[in-house]
């Protein structure tokens, strides 16, 4: 089937398809706390992604012969809704789902004190309930979150974000016709305090240069998302504080 | 003080509480020589350690904790307890036979069967694997009657309050009986189910807005505001 | 806590407030829990729905695609619906394939809509015997606090209300898309009604530890014209017929009322 391109993604001024700048990020909103039965959750939406993630854990592991003797054991599951794609997916877990779920857990499993709680388990769950390129960014950041949320101890928050390569130039977290119909598209997650990558992957084609302009613009990215975590983490709590002052006040 | 926060500031996993010469308290970590925040919560520094009140968190066992929980499963010389921790609790058939167990003899779901409700006491812990309970104090033993709620066991501190300020308020303006659990499990019995309720509402309230100040007052005020109004709908107790 | 096993004295004050006409969150025998409805909230879908029932949390997407149609019914639409008890709607939820519980509650959804004909199948036929419009209504549970049939219902039928199917025309033998799009052709509005049955008396919109005890759960679907196009019976446990037909009855009052909710005069 052939793509047909109505429209170039980037003009002249460099302005793209959606009216961003080369190195901007798409507009994301993030919100703790969400689900009442999970022991964590996060929801994140990042221009048309709309991702929820729930944390169950520590908890014993089932079944019992999977339980580690020294760390826990953690699980992520990665999984897409039927209606989150233009073309319905059938809810069995593709492959791609299945290696999705092994690299966003291999993100962010360096933020968790495995040691402290042997022969339990912390299990993830990822749904994508609306896709459009970037989902397994806005999962990190969403699980990450999630995780906080929980309660359980971590090293940082793991913040992710793609750059990529569109009609020659490098920009910073690719939709899903970017992703397409660009040169390159690279994911990346970032841990800030010790200045580590816990997730890279890439499709496309890069020169060195272009590669290391790349990662830079991605871990720009990732610590802008950074931020807005560190402000969905206190929005509840702050929301608490300012009722209480209203109260007051009115009173 | 070189902690690079104010007193009672929030702060998130990863943000650096201290450098060199502080110990790592507790819910942070030490790395290279720098302290940084393990969860979200308050950060708080006394003397040399610095530490986080965590806002939300799940129960870790302590050896003489009194805790609250479900009797899950009968096992071959006891009971396996749901303490809603990370690790099932135990307690053994010796204990409240407080002799050796006789397989023959005793039978355990006539002492405790699954779906009772005990209150115990951490006897043995580590922080890796399932405490053991005893119930041979005091106090301690099955529960019939009450309501259970749940907060997150970090708030606990702030439901009992300076000398129990806080609770003996709650107890007082509802006249309910209300046992604690360490766990985060609140036995709630009063004398009838709407002052249980009220009592509840109020343990939900302290939950919600444990890190703000003049928070007793704001307690006894709701619920002495709740019962005038069920007066005055002419509310029936149940 | 987090097994699902109830404690023998929760057990105890159900079973006590039941007996005056109370329920363990205040409500009455007859009451629903405070709805939301929410609609589009998916955008690539081409119907949404979110419904929030108490703490139950169930969001439906509708996608609209060509196919060919059943050879039995050549001249008419498909329709399909499935559900997913996504694994972090709860912590007796497990990853895997849809299992008895979410095989139920989808054909449950389903029968509703197919049986009280909420659909013009006819409408969704674009080449007689070649291709059709197949409708695939997803059910996804967000969180689960008991009833879910009731609240995957009532989003189902919001969905397909929010629904725009894509104009279309057939020329040289293919199927083109044409610019705008209309609504689905609904005709009817079933809706679910959910009873738990607990010492004898009857309970509407069953909450998650109401459902942990009951001894029997019945569904009864009502169609705009108040007739029952689907009922469900689950649980191990009984019904009479006096209960059945009182239930109806409930049923019949709690569904106009629910209606409102989604359907706006």
């Amino acid at each position: 089937m052939s793509k047909k391109k109505v429209k170039k993604l980037i003009d002249e001024k460099d302005i793209r398809h959606d009216g961003r700048k080369l190195d901007e990020l798409r507009p994301t909103k993030i919100e703790v706390g969400v689900l009442s039965n999970a022991d964590g959750s996060a929801y994140v939406e990042q221009g048309k992604n709309k991702i929820l993630a729930a944390v169950y854990g520590p908890r014993e592991v089932h079944p019992k012969h999977l339980a580690l003797p020294d760390q826990t054991l953690i699980r992520c599951r990665y999984h897409m809704a039927p209606f989150s794609v233009q073309e319905r997916k059938s809810p069995a877990p593709s492959r791609r789902e299945k290696e999705l779920s092994k690299v966003i857990r291999e993100a962010f499993e360096p933020s968790v004190f495995t040691e402290y709680y042997p022969r339990t388990s912390i299990d993830i769950f990822i749904e994508v309930l609306q896709a459009d390129g970037g989902t397994r960014c806005a999962s990190i950041t969403a699980a990450s979150l999630a995780l906080a949320d929980a309660g359980i101890p971590l090293r940082d928050l793991i913040s992710a974000c793609a750059a990529g390569k569109v009609e020659g130039r490098l920009v910073l977290d690719l939709n899903d016709v970017e992703d397409k119909e660009g040169e390159a598209d690279l994911p990346l997650a970032y841990m800030s305090n010790l200045n580590a990558i816990t997730l890279l992957q890439m499709d496309g084609m890069l020169t060195n240069e272009e590669f290391e302009k790349a990662i830079n613009l991605a871990v720009e990215g990732c610590k802008q998302i950074y931020q807005l975590q560190k402000v969905a983490l206190r929005a509840k709590y702050v929301e608490v504080k300012e009722a209480i002052k209203e109260e007051a006040e009115e009173q | 003080m070189p902690v690079f926060y104010d007193k009672r500031q929030l702060v998130t996993p990863g943000d650096l509480l201290a450098e060199n010469d502080y110990y790592a308290g507790e819910n942070t970590f030490k790395e290279n020589g720098k302290i940084y925040a393990a969860c979200v919560g308050l950060v708080n520094c006394e003397g040399r350690n610095v530490y986080v009140v965590a806002l939300k968190s799940f129960y870790v066992s302590m050896v003489g904790d009194t805790v609250i929980g479900k009797v899950i499963e009968v096992s071959l010389s006891g009971w396996i307890i749901d303490i809603k921790a990370p690790y099932l609790a135990m307690l053994k058939a010796s204990d409240v036979l407080e002799r050796s167990f006789r397989p023959q003899r005793d039978d355990l779901p006539s002492m405790f069967d699954v779906g009772d409700l005990v209150i115990a006491k951490v006897v043995a812990s580590d922080r890796t694997r399932g405490p053991l309970l005893t119930i041979r104090e005091p106090g301690l033993g099955k529960i019939t009657k009450g309501q259970i709620t749940a907060i997150t066991p970090t708030k606990i501190p702030r439901l009992i309050g300076k000398k129990g300020s806080m609770v003996t308020t709650i107890k007082k303006e509802t006249g309910c009986q209300i046992l604690i659990g360490q766990n985060g499990l609140i036995l709630v019995s009063g004398k009838s189910p709407e002052d249980e309720r009220l009592a509840i509402m109020a343990i939900r309230k302290i939950e919600q807005e444990a890190h703000t100040s003049g928070l007793t007052d704001r307690v006894a005020e709701m619920i002495r505001k709740e019962k005038s109004e069920k007066k005055e709908i002419g509310g029936k107790d149940v | 806590m987090t097994s699902p096993v109830v404690t023998r004295v929760k057990q105890k004050r159900i079973a006590q407030l039941i007996s005056l006409g109370k329920r363990f969150d205040e409500r009455g025998l007859t009451d629903y829990r405070e709805a939301q409805v929410e609609t589009g909230v998916i955008e690539k879908a081409e119907g949404s729905a979110r419904v929030r029932l108490g703490k139950t949390e169930v969001l439906v997407g509708v996608k609209i695609e060509i196919g060919e149609p059943f050879s039995d019914v050549p001249n008419e639409g498909v329709l399909t619906v499935n559900a997913e008890l996504a694994p972090l709607a709860s912590p007796t939820f497990e990853p895997g394939p849809p299992d008895e519980n979410s095989i139920e509650l989808a054909r449950v959804v389903d029968r509703g809509i197919r049986e009280s004909k909420a659909i013009d199948m006819e409408k969704l036929c674009v080449v007689p015997g070649k291709k059709v419009f197949i409708v695939f209504i997803d059910v996804y549970v967000l969180n689960y606090h008991g009833n879910l049939i009731d609240a995957s219902a009532l989003a189902a039928l919001a969905a397909l209300l929010n629904t725009k199917v894509f104009n279309y025309e057939f020329k040289e033998g293919e199927v083109q898309i044409k610019r705008g799009y209309k609504s689905l052709p609904i005709r009817n509005h079933p809706i679910a009604v959910t009873f738990a049955k607990i010492n004898d008396k009857l309970l509407v919109d069953p909450l998650l530890e109401e459902e942990q005890v009951m001894e029997a759960r019945l569904t009864v679907t009502i169609e705009k014209d108040e007739k029952i196009c689907a009922l469900q019976k689950g649980g191990t446990g009984y019904f009479t017929i006096q209960q059945i037909l009182e239930a109806a009855k409930i049923a019949q009052q709690k569904a106009a009322e629910l209606r409102k909710l989604v359907v706006k005069k």
